[in-house]
């Protein structure tokens, strides 16, 4: 059979992916974790008197730590699954797909199995993270000089 | 190519399988069960390795042997230099022929076996096959506690380790013939679509051993493919009709009986892996065919020769399916 007549065929096989609902669900846990987010920064600025503009970091520290904390106890996957980009796209994504891939490999050496490969996923995410705030940066730079 | 056996029976079976089977609709069927991932061991492979030495051992015990009147073990398994196979070979102290064929290793060890006893070369063999679902996801998809979202096409590897005893004594099940597979390569590049990898090789592989043999399509009381799904078994389907002309009735797929996927909502499009086709064929179509229900089947088992490399690289996944006949003595 022609490569792209089976193509059709498989297409008319696959069952369609429901877009529209995990859109929604990634939108609604995704809004979640980000009101959550700002309790917490609220918590932290008004109950323990830290300044505004560091509870940020203390926000965000919290919800890796509760990442982190929620894959070792062997459940968040499972969530993951079900929420899908909900909880991926969040800082609770970035600490699971680390923390994940530091399970898998703990038994292979702290350098060979968990150093070389609790990046596996999150990797790419820091490179390209940081080459694309580079770019946005000098275009910052160049359009308004730095001033916003 | 396909090979006619004159004296060749496969006698005894056994499989050691994993939790997710345990709670599976045929889990009567099986040796022996465990009910988590890690089998007494500390690591996923370690695991696997222990799946092929316990059923190993269930075996000799089955057939009444030691391990030095065997004369060679044929194994394989899907992880990368055959470590389960290899690391339980260690215990095993068989003469080892490795094999890889990914999920159509089981049937390929049986073809080795079946010509060097056709051949009067050995007078019996053990043929293991292994896969585990942690390890497997560990070395070809995302870290096992990550649970990436997986797509409806998507298969669940499965989790066991499954033996086989073949000589040229009449007990068991007759092995008839056997049909060796090329590879096939329609493209298709999702590796969370492997059933529509997988069809193509099948139905090449159906339509060669009917030819060879010169059967109807309807010889066979069963015919089970290996791990196509709920989709690829009908992709499968359709192209035996529009290409082949080759119409079935008894077509079944390993995949879609081994899990209950009402129960474990992890399964989507069925189950996979080397151990898929023998955790049914091994276990619930041996004893019937040994009950006498089923007279003739014919296992055609797929393996998506995929290598992440060549996925990265932007290459379609080839695809290659070996059968084998066996018929019932009674």
């Amino acid at each position: 059979m022609e490569k792209n007549k089976y193509k059709d065929l498989v297409s008319k096989h696959t069952p369609k992916e429901n877009r529209l609902f995990n859109a929604l669900l990634a939108f609604f846990i995704g809004g979640c974790m980000g009101l959550i987010g700002e309790l917490l920064r609220d918590f932290y600025a008004y109950v323990l008197d830290i300044p505004k503009d560091d509870t940020s970091i203390f926000m965000i520290t919290t919800l890796i730590f509760i990442g982190c904390l929620l894959t070792c106890l062997g459940f968040f996957d499972k969530w993951v699954n079900f929420a899908r980009c909900g909880l991926i796209i969040p800082i609770t994504g970035f600490a699971h797909s680390m923390q994940s891939a530091a399970l898998d490999y703990r038994k292979e050496g702290l350098v060979t199995g968990i150093g070389a490969n609790m990046f596996k996923l999150a990797g790419s995410v820091i490179i390209y993270g940081v080459v694309s705030a580079y770019v946005f940066g000098i275009i910052r730079f160049l359009l308004f000089g730095g001033a916003i | 190519m396909t090979f006619k056996y004159k004296n060749v029976y496969l006698n005894e079976t056994t499989i050691v399988a994993g939790p997710y089977e345990q709670q599976g609709p045929l889990a009567h069927t099986f040796d022996k069960t465990y009910d988590n991932l890690y089998f007494n061991k500390k690591t996923f492979e370690q695991a696997e390795s222990k799946l092929i030495e316990e059923s190993v051992e269930l075996l000799l015990y089955k057939v009444k042997k030691i391990k030095s009147d065997i004369d060679i073990h044929i194994g394989g398994d899907l992880l990368n230099q055959l470590t389960a196979t290899n690391y339980a070979s260690r215990n095993i102290g068989i003469p080892l022929l490795g094999v890889y064929s990914a999920c159509a290793t089981s049937v390929e060890g049986l073809i080795v076996g079946s010509n060097m006893l056709d051949a009067g070369q050995i007078k019996n063999c053990v043929v293991t096959v292994s896969s585990h679902n942690a390890s497997a996801e560990k070395q070809f998809r995302y870290p096992v506690e990550y649970g990436g979202p997986k797509r409806l096409t998507s298969t669940f590897t499965s989790t066991a380790g499954c033996s086989a005893y073949l000589s040229y004594n009449r007990c068991g099940v007759k092995i008839d013939s056997a049909t060796v597979g090329v590879v096939q390569d329609l493209g298709i590049t999702d590796t969370y679509h492997m059933g529509a990898v997988m069809a193509p090789s099948a139905a090449y592989v159906i339509r060669k051993h009917l030819v060879d043999t010169k059967r109807d399509a309807n010889y066979y009381d069963l015919i089970l493919t290996g791990d196509l799904g709920i989709y690829g078994l009908n992709i499968l389907k359709e192209l035996l009709q529009t290409d082949y002309h080759i119409r079935i009735n008894n077509l079944e797929d390993a995949a879609t009986l081994i899990f209950d996927s009402d129960k474990n909502k992890d399964v989507h499009a069925g189950g996979s892996g080397p151990s898929c086709l023998p955790l049914v064929a091994y276990g619930d179509v041996m004893q019937k065919m040994q009950r006498g229900e089923l007279k003739k089947v014919l296992l055609v088992a797929t393996g998506a020769l995929m290598s992440p490399t060549m996925v990265n690289q932007k290459l379609s996944i080839p695809a290659i399916a070996h059968a084998i006949s066996l018929e019932a003595l009674v």
